[in-house]
């Protein structure tokens, strides 16, 4: 039998599983509900998170939260299709990676921007 | 001892009589104490000698007796009725062809147990004269678990993956697998790697964990799984190393 070449996307559906488990409820408190709240009104002004943003440590960790996260979903969306009994995998991979991909570019390109 | 009442609605199949399968009731007085097995042998005994099912020992290690009791993969040894309401539903393991009442087919699961070589593959064969391979507790330890396997299929019958793509090893073979490949005695992990990180392999797993909840042995095959995919996914990477994996 043939190995598979599953296992690069499961690494990366793996890592993104843990990041999505322990950091991303925590990002998502911290940026979205919190300054609704108004906390850390200061912390996140536009010019504040930019500066913090600009830094390179910050760029690198940000993006790997978010590529990710995103390699993590486009997996997790594969293995649903197969779940409903979508067998065509070919096309369903190539477009959840496609997908995942196109993020990990524009993700790149944002925070270089910054 | 009290007794109750049971309604069993069994499922019959006799392929030279029945177009298809159906559901017979039987009426059971049971003690308490009783197990789902126990009351299939009173039927047998006393009420209708033509029900088909396996089983052997009564003590949940030969395998033998595993059906779907009220929905659920189940040992017919180990479901006391006490757990039950006064109707129960029995019917064969899912996910297998029918070959008689509660009897399936297993072919196809003997096939896939055979094709991840379980059995150990020494380094150097020793005659008998050469004595023991000794082994340390924490070696023991090591694979334990997951040689507790009785082969009783529940996990197959309750695994979606392997309902969906019959071509799927399965929960038991791969987990034995895994109970040779982390045994000191062993060197066959390069052997049983072409067929364990196939596509029909560990990759077509989707971890729903079902199998590690109905195992009555508690082999965690899901668990086994999973720590197979990670030492293949870092030999897929070492692999494009010079001289580097297994492949
Ligand atoms: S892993 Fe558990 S459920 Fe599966 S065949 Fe072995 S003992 Fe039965």
């Amino acid at each position: 039998m043939a190995r598979s070449h599953k296992a690069p996307f499961w690494f990366l559906f793996a890592a993104g599983g843990t990041v999505v488990a322990f950091v991303l409820p925590v990002m998502v408190l911290v940026t979205g509900i919190a300054p609704t709240l108004g906390l850390f009104e200061g912390a996140m002004s536009f010019d504040a998170m930019s500066a913090f943003v600009g830094n390179w440590l910050v760029k690198i960790v940000l993006f790997g939260i978010i590529t990710l996260a995103l390699w993590h979903a486009a997996h997790r969306l594969r293995v649903v299709a197969h779940d409903f009994g979508i067998r065509a995998d070919a096309p369903v991979a190539g477009t959840v990676y496609g997908l995942a991909a196109l993020g990990t570019l524009l993700t790149a390109i944002a925070l270089l921007g910054v | 001892m009290s007794e109750r009442t049971i309604e069993l609605e069994v499922l019959r199949y006799r392929p030279e009589q029945d177009s298809e399968p159906w559901f017979q009731t039987y009426k059971v007085s049971c003690p308490e104490e009783w197990v789902v097995l126990d009351a299939l042998n009173y039927v047998k005994d006393e009420l209708d000698r033509t029900l088909s099912y396996r089983w052997s020992c009564h003590m949940f290690v030969c395998g033998s007796c595993g059906m779907v009791i009220d929905g659920e993969p189940k040992l017919a040894c180990k479901a006391f009725l006490r757990d039950y309401g006064n109707r129960i539903r029995i019917e064969p393991l899912a996910n297998f062809p029918i070959e008689r009442d509660l009897v399936i087919v297993m072919d196809d699961f003997m096939e896939k147990l055979e094709s991840v070589k379980p059995y150990l593959i020494p380094k150097e064969e020793k005659s008998i004269d050469q004595g023991e391979y000794l082994q340390t507790p924490a070696q023991l330890k090591a694979y334990k678990q997951y040689s507790m396997c009785i082969n009783c299929m529940l996990c197959y019958s309750a695994c979606p993956q392997y309902g969906l793509a019959p071509e799927f090893i399965g929960p038991a073979a791969l987990a034995l697998a895994h109970r040779y490949n982390m045994d000191s005695r062993d060197v066959g992990r390069k052997a049983r790697e072409d067929t364990v990180a196939s596509h029909e392999g560990i990759w077509e797993c989707s971890f729903v964990g079902a199998c590690s909840e109905v195992c009555p042995k508690s082999v965690d095959p899901a668990g086994a799984i999973q720590q197979v995919k990670l030492t293949s996914a870092i030999d897929y990477f070492t692999s494009w190393l010079p001289g580097g994996g297994s492949r």
